[in-house]
Formats: structure tokens, C-alpha cells, sequence
């Protein structure tokens, strides 16, 4: 197949962009793929979608990508990403961070974005490291692991992405790792169709700082241990809970239905211009009401 | 006309109503709440959107957010709140995308004195983001200005794809006076540019004959890439000198090359004056009413009122230090805005006339230093 008749091809500033900056090997370019493949079988006109980042090696992805793209600060895309989605209800708004973007510095902004469960799905690509500035400890960080913060490992626990996305309100969470690519593809669509807030944690490696660091070899050996370490939901009910514990369990792991913020928000809109007429009211301005 | 009394910072919700602000968020602070409930109640009846974020930084994001996709947008906060801004605020000078930012100031360091005027914030509003970057900040006396002066910010900030930073007094936010209303249609509003050529060939960062590129919303066709990196005409990140110079020079260039048009201030009584008060905010009003009293002794007293702090008016400042002899400059800080003065006409000059203990500057205080002058 020729470049051009790849699929990918017609989401990518192929122009421009590329070589991207990332390391080769590593597992950002694949959900790049799994993304760019959920959107094309959805069907999504490319007008229509905006890809929202915050700063690291995940937050460079959307200025490869040929959407409405907006890269913003450190911790801050989902706070971005909302007032975007209140501007133009009609945007598809993808909002990719890395583990450290989205629940150290951005973790208000997370779960006040789950919370309110306004439409926007989340993609946290989860390297447990700070990948960018060479491989510092992150929030989901293991314990016991070298970083170079904890040169004589990690004393603090980790968090569970999607079990806090869950207890903080998100409609839609789940999860797979750059293993399983097709897989992925097939959650991060489920997550863009969700109306609400949808979380897909998409667990990758940094074999540059932290492999590196932990002699965990190769990126293809990084790799490997996400295939050999995790199970699919089904698989892992029938584990015990010991066991269970030590694994990356993948699949959807929570979906409901509840009405999204700005379904509701349209609810004030409405109950406000009820009190009075807008054209009315712009006339009478300041001096002529109340 | 209808007259109403009216409070400092519902005027600055009007104005923004009445500017087309139809996105506000924000996060509640003395002694700007006011803003925020009032916007809360009114600009859902427009179909506009009011939301009430988790912080400060996420309140500057989300405004900058909507301005990218379409809507005016501005939030409001206080002295703690604003050093949370400071980030942001760089990020929408880099991005060149407007938005509006109100600080009705409080007493500061930290928690300070919620009550209390001040003019503290000064220096920081200029300065409180890292790197250089061009911003404008305008700066009322009065409930009507701070109407008038909110319209201005939007109309600047859409005009020239800029945050713009309006710097109310605690007395003026929420000091109730005479307002009267003038009819919203007559009121002068400018929306940013947009663009009719083909997707392909817009460039969101390109040069233009104002040195403001266009700026179609998201959503409209246009797609294109918006970072706080230093970018090329595309939106790209770029590290290449050759492209990183012409930007800092363009967006600088966008607002000097502008300055009539966006320095605001008024002059009165300067053409024979031996001193000049130089005020600003509610110092202003003193300062009046000490020029007033002076006169009627016969002392040649003039004043400048600034209600563009930033740009700073320098070629007024220095033809109106040709006319006098000393300037005066009370300022509810230590001396912030005096270091401007004084660098352009000398520390000799300049007489400081400061207190930052919460404390309003009387009259009185202003007349002594001029007995000085
Ligand atoms: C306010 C702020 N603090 C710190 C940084 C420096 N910084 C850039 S990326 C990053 C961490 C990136 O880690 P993560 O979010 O996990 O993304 P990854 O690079 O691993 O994909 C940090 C601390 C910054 N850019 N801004
Ligand atoms: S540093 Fe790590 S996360 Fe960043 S591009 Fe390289 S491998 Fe990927
Ligand atoms: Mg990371």
C-alpha cells in the first residue's frame, strides 16, 4: 500500500510536522493511530473535532494531527477543553495528557471535569513517568521504582486513573495499553461517541528515562510486559483478588448514562430567558431593568 | 437616557454584556464576586454561559478556550487570584487570543486586606507572566468609567487579538454612584477579524497590514494549531531564530504602532501648570479634588488622569514634564507606577505621594505635597 492510501494519511500534517520528536519505539505514536482510526470509523469530519493537549512528550500529539488543535499549559487541557466545548457544543473535543498533565498538577482540573461531566473524552497516556523532563516520579508512579527524583526508589503510592475517574463522576471509563492497539482504537471510539465526560487510559512506557532506569531492556521488552501483565476485565473477574491486584486489567470498565453539563446548562439558559426577552433585554440595558 | 445607581463592578458586567461578552468564568473573590453573581443571573438570558470553575488558572483557560472557539470572554478575580492567572495570561499574549481579565485589587501580599483598596497590582499586571510580552491595561475612576472602560477592553482585546487586563480599585468595585445608561445600540462594539480565503491558504500567525492576523473560531473550517511555543506564521512550533524574531517584533509592533489609538487618559488644566498630578483609579478623584483647591489658591495645578496604565504614555508624560516644573504621582502602593515617571523624566522630578496600609489618599495628603513641589 502506498503512503498516501494509508488510513492515517489523511489525519496527518504530512507536510509540516514531521519527523514528530518522539523517541523511537516509543508507545505515543500508537495511540496517535488508535485515535486516528476511531475517528475515521466514526466518520467524523476533520472540522469537526478539536484535539486539546497540555504539556509533555503525550502533549505534543495534536500538532501532528490535521483537526482544530490546541495545545495549551502543563495540567491545564481540560480546563481549556471546556470552555471550548461551552463555545461550539458541536465540536468533538479530545483532550490527550500524560500521567503527570493530567493528575498531578492538572488533578483538580480531572476531577472537577468528571464532576461536572461535561461532553469531552479524555485520553491520559500512562507512562508513570515524566517523560519530557527526563524521567522524573509521576503520580502513578510505582512504588519502589527509580526515577530520577527517587534515586533510592519511589515511597509514595500510585493512583488508579480510571477508579478515580469512576469515584469522581466520569460516564465512560476504560482501559487498554499500546499493546493492544486494535483494542484501543475500539475504546477510544466507544469514549468519542459517549455523550459525557469519558476517560480512556491508555497505559504506555517510557523505555528512554524510566526503562531505563529500572533495566526494564527495550521498548519491545517494555512492551512485552504489557502484554504478559495484563488481562481483559473478563479474564481478571476470574482471578483472584491478590492476583488481580498485580494486573493492568483492560476493557470498559464503567459506563452509564447521566445527563452531561451542558444538557443541563441548557436547562438555565432556558429557565433565564423565560424571565425576559433577550432582545428586550439587550434595549433596556443597564439603566431599564429590575 | 434612564439614570440608575449603580455599583463599580455590576457597571463592569454591563459593559461586558453590552461589549458581547458571552462567556464568563470564574472563581469567587473579594472584592470582585459582584461580577461573577451578577454575570451568573444575566448572561444566561442572552444564551450566554456562565461558569464557576475550580480555580483561578482554570478560569483564565476556559475563557481562553471559548475566545478560540468563538465567544467573547472574560473573568474577574482579585489580588490572590490573579497571581494565579499569570500563566494564562502569558499563554493568551502568545497565542494572541483576546480575552478580558479584571482585577478589582485587594491589599496585598497574599491574603492581605479583601476590603481594602489598593493599587498594588500594578507592576504585575505589566510584568506578572514571565517573558516579554506586549498588554494593555486600562484602569477607571469611576462606576460609569468602569462601564465605559470594560466595553474599551473588549473592543482592544478583539481589535488586536490581546489580553486585556482592566484594574479596578476595591472603592471603585464597590462604590454605588449616578450612572446613566446609555443605549446599548449606540454603543461602539468590534468584533476581531475574521477571513474569507481559502482554509488552505490562511495563516493563523501571518503578517498582515495591522500586524493583527484574522482569526476565524474553531469549528469554522479553519483548522490550525494554536501552542504557547514560540510558533511559525502556521502555528508551529519552531525554534528558528529567522522565525521567532519576527513574531516577538510583530506582536509587539501591533500594539506600538497603535499607541493613539489605545492610550486613554485626560489632561486637565496642564497647559499652565508648574505641577502636574499624574493618578490613576480612585487616587484620581483625590487628586482632582486637591488640583480644584489648589487653584482657588491660585497655584498653578494641573492633572493627568491615566486610564491606560500599560502602554505606558510616554511621550505625553514627557511633554507634559516640558510644561511643569515638578510631578506629582500619589499611588496607593509604595511607587510603582512613579518608576515609569520617573525614568522618563528623572527622579528630581517626581514627587511620590504613596500608602499601602489600606488606606485611601486624601486630598489632603496630595495638597501637602504639592505645598512642596
Ligand atoms: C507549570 C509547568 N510546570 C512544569 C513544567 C515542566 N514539565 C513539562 S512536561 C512535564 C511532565 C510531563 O509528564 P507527563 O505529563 O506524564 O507527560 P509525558 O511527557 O510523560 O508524556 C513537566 C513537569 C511545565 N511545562 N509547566
Ligand atoms: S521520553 Fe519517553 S515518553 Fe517521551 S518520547 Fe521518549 S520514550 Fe516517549
Ligand atoms: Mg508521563
Amino acid at each position: 500500500m502506498a503512503r498516501s492510501e494509508h488510513t492515517a494519511y489523511a489525519y496527518l500534517r504530512t507536510t509540516k510536522k514531521f519527523p514528530n520528536i518522539w523517541c523511537a519505539g516509543c508507545g505515543i505514536g500508537i495511540v496517535m493511530g488508535a485515535l486516528i482510526r476511531a475517528i475515521d470509523r466514526i466518520g467524523l469530519d476533520k472540522d469537526d473535532v478539536a484535539l486539546v493537549s497540555g504539556i509533555g512528550c503525550s502533549g505534543r500529539m495534536p500538532v501532528y494531527m490535521d483537526f482544530n488543535t490546541l495545545h495549551t499549559t502543563h495540567g491545564r487541557a481540560l480546563a481549556f477543553a471546556t470552555g471550548l466545548k461551552l463555545a461550539q457544543p458541536k465540536l468533538h473535543v479530545i483532550v490527550v495528557m500524560g500521567d503527570g498533565d493530567a493528575l498531578a498538577i492538572g488533578g483538580n482540573h480531572f476531577i472537577h471535569a468528571a464532576r461536572r461531566n461535561i461532553d469531552l473524552t479524555a485520553i491520559v497516556i500512562n507512562n508513570s513517568i515524566y517523560g519530557m523532563t527526563g524521567g522524573q516520579y509521576s503520580p502513578t508512579t510505582p512504588l519502589e521504582s527509580r526515577t530520577a527524583t527517587a534515586p533510592y526508589g519511589h515511597v509514595e503510592p500510585p493512583f488508579p486513573i480510571c477508579e478515580l475517574s469512576i469515584a469522581a463522576g466520569a460516564t465512560f471509563v476504560a482501559r487498554s495499553t499500546v499493546y493492544h492497539a486494535i483494542e484501543l482504537d475500539k475504546l477510544i471510539e466507544k469514549a468519542i461517541r459517549k455523550v459525557g465526560f469519558s476517560v480512556v487510559e491508555a497505559v504506555s512506557y517510557c523505555h528512554t528515562t524510566y526503562g531505563r532506569m529500572n533495566k526494564l531492556g527495550s521498548s519491545v521488552d517494555m512492551m512485552r510486559m504489557l502484554k504478559d501483565h495484563s488481562v481483559t476485565l473478563a479474564a481478571a473477574e476470574k482471578l483472584m483478588p491478590e492476583e488481580r491486584a498485580m494486573k493492568i486489567v483492560r476493557g470498559v470498565l464503567h459506563d452509564v448514562e447521566k445527563p452531561d453539563y451542558i444538557t443541563l446548562y441548557q436547562q438555565v439558559i432556558e429557565r433565564a430567558k423565560a424571565t425576559i426577552d433577550g432582545k428586550e433585554f439587550l434595549r433596556a440595558g443597564p439603566g431599564g431593568l429590575e | 437616557m434612564t439614570v440608575r445607581l449603580m455599583q463599580g463592578n455590576e457597571a463592569v458586567g454591563w459593559g461586558a454584556i453590552a461589549a458581547g461578552c458571552r462567556f464568563y468564568a470564574g472563581y469567587p473573590i473579594t472584592p470582585s464576586t459582584e461580577i461573577a453573581e451578577m454575570l451568573s443571573r444575566e448572561l444566561p438570558k442572552l444564551g450566554g454561559i456562565f461558569i464557576q470553575m475550580e480555580d483561578e488558572i482554570a478560569s483564565l483557560a476556559a475563557c481562553i478556550g471559548a475566545s478560540v472557539g468563538g465567544l467573547k470572554a472574560m473573568t474577574a478575580t482579585s489580588g490572590p487570584g490573579f497571581s494565579l492567572m499569570q500563566e494564562h495570561i502569558g499563554y493568551a499574549a502568545m497565542a494572541e487570543v483576546p480575552c478580558v481579565i479584571v482585577d478589582v485589587q485587594r491589599l496585598g501580599p497574599s491574603t492581605g486586606q479583601p476590603t481594602s483598596p489598593s493599587q498594588g497590582d500594578v507592576m504585575q499586571a505589566r510584568w506578572g507572566t514571565h517573558g516579554d510580552h506586549p498588554i494593555i491595561v486600562l484602569y477607571p475612576t469611576s462606576v460609569s468609567e468602569a462601564f465605559d472602560l470594560t466595553v474599551t477592553a473588549f473592543n482592544f482585546a478583539e481589535k488586536y487579538r490581546t489580553p486585556v487586563i482592566l484594574l479596578l480599585d476595591e472603592v471603585v468595585g464597590h462604590m454605588r454612584e449616578r450612572f446613566e445608561s446609555p443605549p446599548l445600540e449606540e454603543i461602539q462594539v468590534i468584533d476581531r477579524m475574521g477571513t474569507d480565503v481559502p482554509p488552505e491558504w490562511y495563516k493563523p500567525f501571518g503578517d498582515t497590514i495591522s500586524d493583527v492576523p484574522p482569526m476565524p473560531s474553531f469549528g469554522s473550517g479553519y483548522r490550525y494549531h494554536i501552542t504557547g511555543l514560540y510558533h511559525d506564521p502556521m502555528g508551529y512550533p519552531t525554534q528558528r531564530l529567522d522565525e521567532i524574531n519576527p513574531w516577538i517584533e510583530r506582536v509587539h509592533r501591533k500594539i506600538n504602532n497603535h499607541l493613539e489609538d489605545i492610550l486613554l487618559y485626560r489632561e486637565e488644566n496642564v497647559e499652565d501648570a508648574n505641577v502636574v498630578i499624574v493618578a490613576y483609579g480612585a487616587t484620581a478623584r483625590s487628586a482632582r479634588h486637591a488640583m480644584k483647591l489648589a487653584r482657588q489658591h491660585r497655584h498653578h495645578v494641573g492633572l493627568v488622569t491615566l486610564y491606560t496604565i500599560w502602554p505606558f504614555p510616554e511621550e505625553m508624560i514627557q511633554r507634559v514634564a516640558r510644561i511643569a516644573r515638578r510631578i506629582v504621582v500619589p499611588e496607593m502602593n509604595l511607587g510603582q507606577l512613579a518608576l515609569e515617571v520617573e525614568r522618563l523624566v528623572g527622579r528630581h522630578k517626581v514627587i511620590r505621594v504613596n500608602r499601602a496600609d489600606g488606606e485611601m489618599i486624601s486630598p489632603q495628603m496630595i495638597l501637602d505635597a504639592l505645598e512642596g513641589a
